[in-house]
């Protein structure tokens, strides 16, 4: 007991070094150059002892979790040598997480009144809500492609240098194309749709992967999923605004 | 306190919904079609617990402390009577400096706290054996995100079009790839995507709209975009290079001894 305490407090000091830098800015720029008295000490105090408390929870829930969850599912796959589930596996944990994030909700929303003010769709409450949901699946259906695409990858032993810079290029390719009003929120949306649950999830899953399959490295194969997850949602937002 | 706990209460719950689509595939699946349970059922539902109530615990301390502040200071720091604007002539880009500062630390700060970037680089270190220290990569990715939100922030000031950066940017990256040592650029792309998420988009979005409706002649909706693509792209940039550096130290090392 007495170990696990100690080990629980070492991890608490560890996060506190996480959040020093993020404390000494806020307060640096809030003393020198602002120059105004910070508003609520006392909220701020209790807030930062929050976040400290939920980092080391998570860090702790991490290694207790959901790296195991991935990685035993990838062995356990990698086993049973069905492709087809794998795939199905993959599309499924890209689109049921991407679908669900508030931070996609939020940003596709605002692309919405953003669509509405520029008069590509009506100014209607209907017209927004579908626009917005549109997008949502359509950044869910890329995200779930790039997971397949990934997965694929480590399985079949595909080179992720050319497949990444094909990516670019068919990203730049595609903004000569795109209508200009889409393009900024293109380039955002790669970097909304990875979550913090998902990251360690899909992480353990393509290491996993890569060690459970012969003849891969876990370091050059298992890393590479989420790069495909922040690049097709820009491709894919791209076409949908060519086509709406 | 009764309303704290409430409002914590409904944070938790928000934690809970989100996750609920990824428990239920991975449960879907591991009970349809893998059919075998898990090694250590119970501790992976008290690790699971852990995960959720330390994000809860996380977000409700990031609304309670860090958000306001930060939000009061992107206002602060791009208001007209702070940055001395009036609106008989125009500004020039230097006498916004205090803001690129401002954004490159909050980048660099936020960051170094992001959960998503911590897992990434702990499983990366992990199964390098310790070569790639987690430390170290989320130092580089810090000082990636910190560069690009500054130079993010000078061109909504100076209204310059995004796809001439992005374009260069892009070119950057694939020259850089093209020529990166091969172990690296799994975890360079990953780093890239992991980067913007809890801490940074809420505070980013801020400034950027804060900025973009304060200084004369840029429109919020239109020019308040792009920054999160920034602060994606420039920490794939910052660790191919670190990881061209120290493969040329190490080399520069060899070659000198006889």
């Amino acid at each position: 007991m007495f170990i696990l305490i100690n080990l629980f407090v070492k991890q608490l000091f560890k996060s506190f070094l996480n959040l020093v830098p993020i404390l000494a800015v806020v307060l640096l720029f809030q003393i020198f150059i602002v120059r105004q008295p910070i508003p609520d000490v006392a909220n701020l105090i209790i807030g930062t002892l929050f976040v400290i408390l939920g980092l080391t929870l998570f860090t702790q829930g991490l290694e207790q979790s959901l790296f195991p969850i991935g990685d035993s599912m990838a062995y356990a796959f990698a086993r049973k040598g069905s492709l087809f589930w794998l795939l199905v596996f993959a599309f499924c944990l890209g689109f049921g997480t991407t679908i669900a994030e508030p931070a996609l909700i939020a940003v596709a929303d605002e692309a919405a009144s953003i669509a509405a003010q520029g008069d590509m769709i009506e100014h209607t409450a209907l017209a927004q809500e579908h626009y917005s949901l549109g997008l949502r699946l359509t950044i869910a259906l890329s995200v779930g492609v790039a997971i397949v695409i990934g997965v694929l990858r480590i399985i079949r032993g595909w080179s992720l240098p050319y497949l990444i810079i094909g990516g670019y290029c068919g990203v730049v390719t595609m903004s000569f194309f795109a209508p200009s009003e889409i393009i900024g929120l293109a380039f955002d949306s790669g970097g909304v749709t990875t979550s913090t649950i998902t990251v360690p999830l899909v992480t353990a899953l393509g290491v996993g992967l890569a060690s459970a399959i012969k003849g891969r490295n876990p370091i050059t194969d298992g890393f590479g999923l989420i790069a495909f997850a922040s690049l097709t949602p820009i491709i894919f937002v791209m076409v949908y605004g060519m086509l709406i | 306190m009764i309303e704290y706990l409430n409002h914590f209460a409904q944070t938790l719950l928000a934690t809970c919904r989100n996750v609920l689509p990824i428990a239920g595939i991975i449960m879907g699946f591991q009970l349809l079609v893998i059919r075998k349970p898990l090694p250590y059922p119970k501790n992976t539902l008290i690790g699971f617990l852990y995960v959720l109530l330390g994000i809860a615990f996380f977000l409700e301390g990031l609304n309670m402390a860090l958000f306001p502040l930060g939000n009061l200071m992107a206002d602060q720091l791009t208001s007209s009577e702070f940055l001395g604007i009036n609106s008989q002539h125009s500004m020039n880009w230097q006498s916004y400096c205090w803001v690129y500062v401002f954004a490159a630390c909050i980048g660099f700060a936020t960051a170094l706290a992001e959960p998503s970037l911590l897992a990434v680089a702990l499983k990366a270190e992990d199964i390098s054996a310790g070569a790639i220290s987690a430390w170290g990569l989320r130092l580089t990715v810090s000082v990636g995100v910190a560069f690009g939100l500054a130079l993010g922030t000078f061109r909504i000031v100076t209204g310059t079009e995004l796809y001439l950066y992005i374009g260069i940017s892009y070119l950057i990256v694939i020259v850089q790839t093209l020529f990166a040592p091969n172990i690296i650029i799994g975890l360079a792309f990953d780093s890239g995507g992991v980067t913007t998420s809890t801490v940074t988009v809420p505070l980013v979005t801020a400034m950027g709209l804060g900025l973009a409706s304060n200084v004369p002649g840029r429109n919020p909706l239109l020019d308040g975009f792009g920054l999160i693509a920034f602060a994606c792209l420039f920490p794939i940039i910052a660790v191919l290079g670190y990881a061209k550096l120290a493969e040329w130290r190490s080399k520069d090392r060899f070659s000198s001894k006889p």
